[in-house]
């Protein structure tokens, strides 16, 4: 069963992507909660630098060296960002769009002049090719398991080993990384740690989704699960699923459609992203705009008794106690005058009676309150 | 020699080579206002936002035709700016967060997008890659007159809005506490930087855009302190490095022009971080060489006149373990050799003693005192 399971080219290319996915939420929960985002944008960039540079050194492909290179050029990139940005030449956003950019255009630069006839092309370094990733398998258990399968297995078990062993200091150092410094938890080794491993990630992942798609995975479902919870082991996990939903959902669709598979995938994290922004519980525009409602609405209220009170049993209450005084006085519209209404009837603050609106008790001690905030329960401040 | 004359006499290498700097004087004139206003990774997202833009321009007109890819790329770019907007208003996730979010899901249905018009097939999708990495040979005859006119415009515009645009650029407080539409304003010049993107693709593709949208401005910026000096240079670097690598790139088979510009630019910001006058990373050294020299001078010269003032005596004879005791150590043979040469200082025998003694000239003392603010008071004696 495990054998049929290995040999079926969706299964394989479905793994793939459900593996990168995996892996790259893990890490990119934190980087989003660092503020580190963009980092991953220029390793995921420049580590096609450092993949070209090994390649003419020892003319691999892929395996232990080109995980090492591409974990160093990560770093480096990093280093020479911040090294540019400190010295306060140019602001750390343009660092960023500085560094990676001259990396990643000598590396386009080696390929085309290097190395034309190799599968390291300029167009599956930046959009993968993850329907063939069945194509280059390696023999594991006497049966033959796709590379990129093998390698992203390994990955997925380093970067879940580090974050369930560094989990306390993960969370320290993305929270209050003073603190983390002052108790001697090395925030900036590991800074450069989930760096290091972004970066070793990225070159995994990048024969399936390419460089571009990688930052897709490591930012989006982790800012998405964002939105939906404020609790980190529930982010992570959240995140984690939702990029393996995507890789499935993008997958089932792609083929549909006939289009990239990665870029499908890639798609799919963003819808998520976009159904989460408008429907969070809390933090959605559509919770944001229900709240805001039901804020205006109470205000309403308030204003509404205070407008009763202020008029109750005097000669004008006939004339202001009423529906119409709060459209033409208040200037309310009709329906957000009848809305307050029925929600202070609702909340016994008013009732009708004889064609008026008149206070009950609670209405009037609410009133009263809003009169004078600081007399009330707590007895006249001035005895 | 002779290649190179004939290829410049060639009207196509003519064409590309106008095009491609004039793409690179838009560029750098518009980048200037990107940098200053801390948006060059803005620059990054949208420069990527415009991919699914470019396949859309050319599905609705059916052809290559470059208005309506053009048209395409800035509507989504425009769509992307808006996204980054309510992301970063309306939730607490982090601006970088942001871009990356934007970068990647519009990239990813971009590559979608692309991978459907290519399945269409037809010859003129071919086209479509070249917008990947830039190919400025592309440039067609009609396009110059597309650019220049786009070119003439964001030069109006700059000139027009020129007092505006520094004060939003450098304090946006002041200027709304002025009156000015800040908002409209800053607006206007993110639509710049997208129009920028825009025209910029053809030349540099979209994953490298970015850079020679902040590159130019980075290196104009170490050169100079007045803004209008910063945007003409700019222009000036983004025209060169754009004409360089359309030379470059259109003499050397299958290399796209986007890395040899973007490496061209890059050089140029690298050497302008080191050797920049006044900012330069050397320069810096340099004059903090100069200025511990200076201090080492002036500590050698004040210890010979505090030693002369206190024994009442103008030509006093210091040895040279006095002084070293007097400066908690011996300064470098250089060091006295070089006063020497300056005529402050002058070496003496001082008999029966055998070691070099130095004691000041004239000119020596007028130095001494002038660096300790006081008037000199070796001639009348003790303080």
């Amino acid at each position: 069963m495990i054998a049929a399971f290995l040999d079926s080219i969706p299964a394989m290319i479905l793994l793939t992507g459900v593996l990168v996915g995996a892996s790259a939420a893990l890490l990119g929960s934190f980087l989003v909660l660092r503020g580190n985002a963009m980092l991953t944008d220029a390793i995921s960039h420049s580590i096609v630098f450092g993949i070209v540079v090994v390649w003419l050194m020892t003319s691999q492909i892929s395996g232990p060296v080109q995980v090492l290179g591409a974990a160093v050029t990560g770093v480096l990139t990093v280093v020479l960002t911040e090294l540019l940005a400190r010295s306060r030449l140019v602001r750390m956003d343009a660092a960023i769009g500085l560094v990676f950019p001259a990396l990643f255009a000598a590396g386009v630069i080696l390929i085309s002049v290097h190395a034309r006839d190799v599968h390291i092309d300029v167009h599956s370094v930046l959009l993968g090719e993850i329907g063939f990733v069945w194509l280059h398998t390696v023999p594991l258990w006497g049966h033959p398991v796709p590379v990129a399968v093998a390698t992203l297995s390994v990955v997925l078990v380093v970067n879940l080993g580090f974050v369930l062993v560094f989990w306390k200091e993960l969370k320290l150092a993305s929270f209050d990384p003073g603190l983390a410094a002052a108790l001697g938890f090395l925030p900036g080794a590991l800074h450069y740690a989930l760096l290091g491993l972004t970066s070793v990630t990225a070159v995994a992942a990048f024969d399936a989704v390419g460089a571009i798609l990688f930052i897709a995975f490591v930012i989006v479902p982790p800012a998405t699960a964002y939105l939906l919870t404020r609790r980190l082991w529930l982010m992570v996990v959240l995140a984690v699923a939702l990029s393996v939903a995507a890789s499935l959902a993008g997958y089932a669709l792609a083929v549909w459609w006939n289009v990239s598979i990665a870029g499908m995938m890639a798609s799919m994290t963003g819808v998520w992203f976009a159904l989460a922004l408008a429907f969070a519980p809390r933090h959605g525009l559509a919770a944001q705009a229900f709240r805001h409602r039901a804020q205006r609405l109470d205000h309403d209220c308030r204003v509404l008794v205070a407008h009763l009170f202020t008029h109750e049993n005097t000669p004008a209450m006939p004339e202001e106690n009423t529906l119409r005084a709060l459209v033409e006085h208040l200037h309310w519209s009709t329906p957000r005058a009848r809305a307050a209404i029925l929600r202070a009837h609702d909340r016994a603050l008013i009732e009708r009676r004889d064609g008026l609106l008149v206070l009950r008790p609670k209405g009037r001690a609410e009133a009263e309150a809003l009169h004078e905030p600081h007399s009330g329960p707590r007895g006249p401040e001035m005895a | 020699m002779t290649g190179l004359t004939e290829l410049l006499a060639s009207g196509i290498v003519q064409r590309v080579l106008l095009g491609a700097a004039i793409l690179g004087a838009i560029s750098g004139l518009l980048g200037a206002f990107a940098v200053l206003r801390r948006q060059s990774l803005l620059g990054d997202a949208l420069a990527h936002a415009a991919l699914p833009g470019v396949c859309l321009g050319f599905l609705i007109a059916g052809a290559r035709d470059l208005g309506s890819i053009l048209l395409g790329a800035f509507a989504t770019g425009a769509l992307a700016a808006l996204c980054m907007m309510v992301i970063v208003r309306r939730t607490t996730l982090k601006t970088d967060a942001a871009l990356g979010i934007v970068l990647s899901v519009f990239f990813g249905v971009g590559v979608v997008l692309l991978t459907h018009v290519q399945a269409q097939g037809g010859a003129a999708s071919a086209g479509l890659g070249s917008f990947l990495f830039g190919q400025a040979a592309a440039i067609l005859p009609g396009d110059l007159w597309l650019m220049g006119a786009i070119g003439l415009v964001s030069l109006a515009l700059v000139l027009a809005l020129w007092k505006e645009m520094k004060l939003v650029s450098f304090d946006p407080g002041f200027a709304s506490a002025q009156g000015l539409p800040v908002t409209a304003i800053e607006a206007l010049m993110t639509v710049m930087v997208a129009l920028a993107i825009v025209v910029g693709l053809q030349l540099v593709g979209v994953v490298l855009m970015v850079a020679l949208l902040i590159a130019p401005a980075a290196a104009a910026r170490q050169w100079t302190r007045s803004l209008g000096g910063m945007v003409a240079l700019s222009a000036g670097i983004g025209a060169a490095s754009g004409a360089g690598g359309a030379l470059v790139s259109a003499s050397t088979r299958g290399l796209a022009t986007g890395p040899v510009v973007v490496l061209i630019a890059s050089a140029v910001v690298l050497i302008s971080v080191l050797v920049a006058p006044g900012r330069g990373i050397l320069w810096q050294a340099l004059a903090a060489r100069r200025a511990r020299a200076r201090i080492g001078d002036g500590r050698v010269l004040a210890a010979l006149h505090g030693l002369a003032a206190a024994h009442d005596d103008a030509g006093y004879a210091t040895e040279r373990g006095m002084l070293a005791a007097a400066l908690g150590g011996s300064p470098p043979a250089a060091r006295f050799a070089a006063l020497e040469r300056r005529g402050l200082i002058r070496s003496v025998m001082h008999p029966p003693e055998t070691t070099p003694h130095w004691e000041l000239t004239e000119a020596g003392h007028a130095e001494a005192a002038s660096l300790s603010g006081r008037p000199d008071t070796a001639d009348r004696g003790a303080p």
